[in-house]
Parts: structure tokens; sequence; C-alpha cells
């Protein structure tokens, strides 16, 4: 059995769901700390998870495509990003950045803010408790955004396949294999990527859950 | 050095009008919950931002709307001890204590000084209220601030360790040579840790006063009763005789009571009545015993809280109900007359205090 999609898989989440990781906890930090067009900024980071990923896949065609300034630009580094591996690292980023965003904004709100206002008393700049206080007083929440994001990123499928499109062996992840298979008739096939995509998706949730607990716990007990 | 305070801000429909000195050694704002107390303190650590106006500490401008200069609150070097200490969840005793120190051995002297070896590597969670404080108190100072300001800093705490953080509270203060500001609602914790004392009402300091004026000649009814004084009446003067109305008694003339300008409201404290028997009473017919109907008795740990209303009063107010505090002591004398439900009381004329507003 060939395991192409999977790594692949693996190959655009991962890098995703890094870039989402600090790309989302920032934003969360700009808008909830330094924001004054707070309504505006939430709105716009948080698009991307209500939009058709076909209508983010198209955005990001007109964005970073081959005629566009900066796809031309890119193009001229050397970045190719249509029907590539890291077309679809953009996709299954944009797509789940609002996640990572809005669950990291939760959780950094939670924080006492007489904690920030203790720190900043202290003479800790901005940075600083970004660092130190908020998210360690955050983590629980962080930690399980940023899986969730993860998740996210992997059974990305439609602006993955708008913008990388379907090459087995180069841009054919997990959700575009069970959608080929199916296509082609190859229920066998499909079956078995369903399946190994159902585990997947289990063990993460789990680990996310037993991870959040015990983050919980530690920052309610203190040990 | 002094912390010169003249700021505005507003808060929802309130405004809150600030204007203090606070002279040199330890102030206190008092006032009742709500007034505004801590957000001021917010305002002068730089928390908040004023919408107007001009805070100084010593020859420091923290900000001055008009010159636009506005000091981080990072940069204000002023040490803030939060109500609920604010202490870092994630980090320990030690942690919270080192991770600003300036000076580490004098961070580490605070901890020997503050009792807190022991407990130094246990996380927040698992400190007593009183640790907590103190590690709050010793985190605030390994800062070395010019200044420090308590946000009612005894108000979370039960009576018994209410004493021993106040003791140990004066004990730091002792250590501190900088001023000292505290705001609060208890008079008696103000009276004990101040030298001045502002007082605040609906958003706007009042009167700044020293501790011993203060007490003795509060410059309203609002003060008389942050003071501490039960007994407040609505004044209302006929034809040269002066009546409270809320008690249901006259004091007197005007020239009696060498009352001058337009005084509106007078105040009595409530252990400054004196028992009079019901044959005394009958035999004396001094103007200055009341008759009272008892309301209701309550035991105190050390006295005994009557409130009565004098005989004879149709007024239905809130302050028409008076309060008689007296020890224990003697109790046992006047119990029955007092429980039977009418008894008399003295009143002297040189404890009455008057207010203009």
């Amino acid at each position: 059995m060939d395991m192409t999609p999977l790594w692949i898989s693996l190959q655009v989440a991962v890098p995703a769901a890094a870039i989402t990781f600090i790309a989302g906890l920032v934003a969360a930090w700009a808008v909830s700390y330094c924001g004054k067009a707070k309504h505006v900024a939430d709105s716009i980071f948080t698009i991307p998870l209500v939009l058709p990923p076909t209508v983010v896949g198209f955005l990001l065609l007109i964005v970073f495509g081959t005629n566009s300034t900066i796809g031309g630009a890119l193009l001229k580094v050397g970045i190719r990003l249509i029907f590539t591996k890291t077309g679809a690292v953009i996709a299954a980023s944009v797509v789940s950045f609002p996640v990572m965003y809005r669950g990291a904004r939760g959780a950094l709100d939670q924080v006492d803010r007489n904690l920030v206002y203790a720190a900043r008393s202290l003479g800790m700049n901005e940075f600083t408790i970004l660092l130190r206080i908020l998210i360690p007083c955050a983590w629980p929440g962080i930690a399980a955004s940023a899986i969730l994001s993860f998740a996210r990123a992997l059974g990305e499928f439609g602006a993955t396949i708008m913008v990388a499109g379907n090459i087995p062996g180069k841009t054919q992840t997990m959700s575009i294999a069970v959608y080929t298979a199916m296509q082609s008739g190859n229920r066998e096939k499909a079956y078995t990527w369903v399946i190994i995509t159902v585990l997947f998706s289990l063990m993460i949730l789990i680990a996310m859950n037993i991870l959040t607990d015990r983050g919980a716990r530690r920052l309610r007990r203190g040990t | 050095m002094e912390l010169n305070v003249d700021i505005e801000k507003k808060l929802g429909d309130m405004t809150l009008r600030c204007r203090f000195n606070t002279g040199e050694g330890r102030f206190a704002l008092l006032g009742a919950s709500g007034c505004g107390k801590t957000t001021t303190l917010r305002l002068i650590a730089g928390i908040m931002t004023p919408d107007r106006g001009r805070i100084t500490l010593g020859d420091r401008v923290l900000f001055d709307s008009k010159k636009k200069i506005n000091i981080p609150a990072r940069k204000r070097n002023i040490g803030y001890l939060f109500q609920d200490h604010a202490l870092f969840p994630n980090m320990t005793a030690y942690q919270n204590i080192m991770c600003r120190a300036k000076d580490r051995d004098y961070a580490e002297s605070l901890i020997e000084k503050f009792d807190l070896q022991g407990v130094k590597d246990r996380y927040p969670s698992k400190l007593s209220g009183g640790e907590s404080q103190r590690t709050a108190i010793a985190r605030m100072l390994s800062t070395k601030p010019e200044m420090i300001l308590l946000d009612e800093p005894f108000c979370s705490l039960d009576n018994y360790l209410k004493t021993v953080a106040e003791r140990e509270i004066a004990e730091v203060l002792d250590e501190f040579e900088g001023p000292a500001m505290l705001v609060s609602h208890d008079r008696n914790e103000v009276y004990r840790f101040a030298d001045t004392i502002g007082v605040m009402e609906a958003g706007s300091v009042t009167a700044v006063l020293s501790k011993k004026e203060f007490f003795d000649l509060p410059g309203s009814a609002y003060s008389a009763r942050l003071t501490g004084c039960k007994n407040i009446s609505a004044l209302q003067t006929e034809g040269g005789t002066v009546r409270a109305c809320d008690w249901g008694i006259t004091l007197g003339t005007a020239e009696s009571l060498s009352l001058s300008g337009d005084m509106r409201y007078a105040g009595y404290r409530a252990h400054f009545f004196d028992f009079v028997s019901a044959e005394d009473a009958a035999a004396d017919d001094d103007a200055h015993i009341i008759e009272c109907e008892t309301v209701r008795v309550t035991e105190d740990a050390f006295s005994m809280i009557v409130l009565f209303r004098s005989k004879g009063n149709t007024s239905s107010s809130r302050d028409s109900m008076m309060t008689w505090i007296t020890g224990t002591e003697k109790w046992h004398e006047i119990k029955d007359e007092v429980t039977s439900g009418r008894f008399f009381l003295r009143w002297k004329k040189d404890k009455l205090m008057f207010f203009d507003r």
C-alpha cells in the first residue's frame, strides 16, 4: 500500500500548523492587548473560517498566481506556489489560522488582567509579559487551539486542491486521495484512507484532551 | 517626596475628579465602595490613563495631558500591591519575588525578613493568605520602587489575619522610606496607617486633612460617617431654636450651641452618651436628657450596641434610629431598664459636631 498521501499530508500540516501557531498567537495577542480597531481586525482574522474553502483557494490563486504581482515576485526568487507543496502549506495555513487565532484569543482573554497590570508595574515590557506571563497562564487553551488548528490543516481539502492541485506523489494529501479514489470508483482505497484519517484525527483529539486537562490541573493546583 | 495629583477621568456616568497632594509620609484615601478609590490608584500607577490633568512624583512628571507626557506603568517605578495580590500562578513564590529583582541580595534578604524561606518553592495556589500577601509585598519591594500603592490590602482577610497583616505591613512600611498611599473603606485601618487622609466621595476628593483633624473635625456629614460617627441628623432652625429633625430632638438655641454660619447637619458619636437612671432623670429637668425607646440591643465582643429612637419622634428616616454604644462592665446594672423599652440618656453639648454639608 502506498502511504505517500499520509506523508504529504504531514509535510503540509506540520509546517502549516507551525506557521499558524506563531501567527495566530501573535495576532490574538495584538488584537486583545494592543488592539485599537479591534472589531475590524478580529473580523479579518476570522474570515477564512466562515468562507467556503474554495473561495479561500480562489482568492489565494488571485494573490499568489503567476500573473499577480506577489506571485511574479516570488517566482523571480525561485518560489513557486501554484501546484506545489509550498502552495498547499500556504492554503492549509490560511484555512487553519482562524482556529488558532480564536482559540488563543479566548485563552489570553481569560488570563486575569491584574497579572498583566502587576507585571507592568513591576517593569516588564509587553513582549516579556507575553512570554513569561500570558503564554504560561493561557497554555492549556493555547495548546488545545494549536492541536485543533493542526487537525484542521491536516484535513484541508478545498483550498488546497485549488491552489496545489491533485498531483499524486507531490500534492495529493489524504483528503484529496479519498476524493480521487471515490471519483475513480476505487472504493477499497477510499475506505482505507477514510479509516486512516478517522483514526488519526481521533488520536489527535485524545492527545489534546489529555494535554489540556493536565495543563489546566497544573495551573490550578500549582504542582 | 510628594505625590501631586490633579486629574480627571470619565468612568461611565461618573466623572472622577481628583486633586490632592499626599504630603510627606503616608497618605490614605478613605471612601465608600465604588467611589473611585481603586481607579485613582490605577491612574497613578499608569495602569489606566486619565483623560486630562497632571501627576507628578517629587520632581518627576508621570503624566501631563497638556505636554502629552504619559510615562508607561513599567517606567514609573511605583510599587502596587493588588487586592488579590496578583501573584503569577506559573511561578513559585521565589520566582515571583526574583522575577524583577533589581538587586538579588536585597531580594533574598526580603525573603528572609518576611519569613518566606519555608514556602518559597510553593506555587501561589498553595500559599496561605498571609504568605501570599508577604510574597506580593516582597515582589513589590524587590524592584526598589520610589513609591508604593496599597489597594485595600486587608479587606480580603479575616479578623485575626487582618491584625497580623496590618502589623506586617506596618513593619514593611518602616523599612520603606518613600511615600506610601493606601486606599480603604475602613476607618480603623486608615487611622492606624496614615498621617494624612483624603476623603473621597463619588469620584472626588473632597477634603485632605491630617489624621487628627479628620477624626476630631470631619468636614462634612459624609466624612463624619466615614470616621464611624453613627448618629447624623439634618438640622432645622425655627425662630432661633435648632432642631435635629431626624432624631426628633430640640438641641437648643443657635447661641447656646455657638453655631456659626449655615449648619445643615449634626453628628454625635455613639459612645458619647451617658446613661441616666429614671429617678435621676425625673429629678433633673436638664434639657440634655433624651427619653429613649429601645429598638434593639446587640451584644458585641466587648460592648453593647443599643439602637433606639427618641420618644415621640415622628420621623421615619433612616437616621431617626440612633445608636448608643456602651461597655459591657456596667451593663448588668442598667440592663433591666434598657431592655424594658424605656430609658434615659444624656448628651453633651461639647461633643456635638456640626456640618454645613
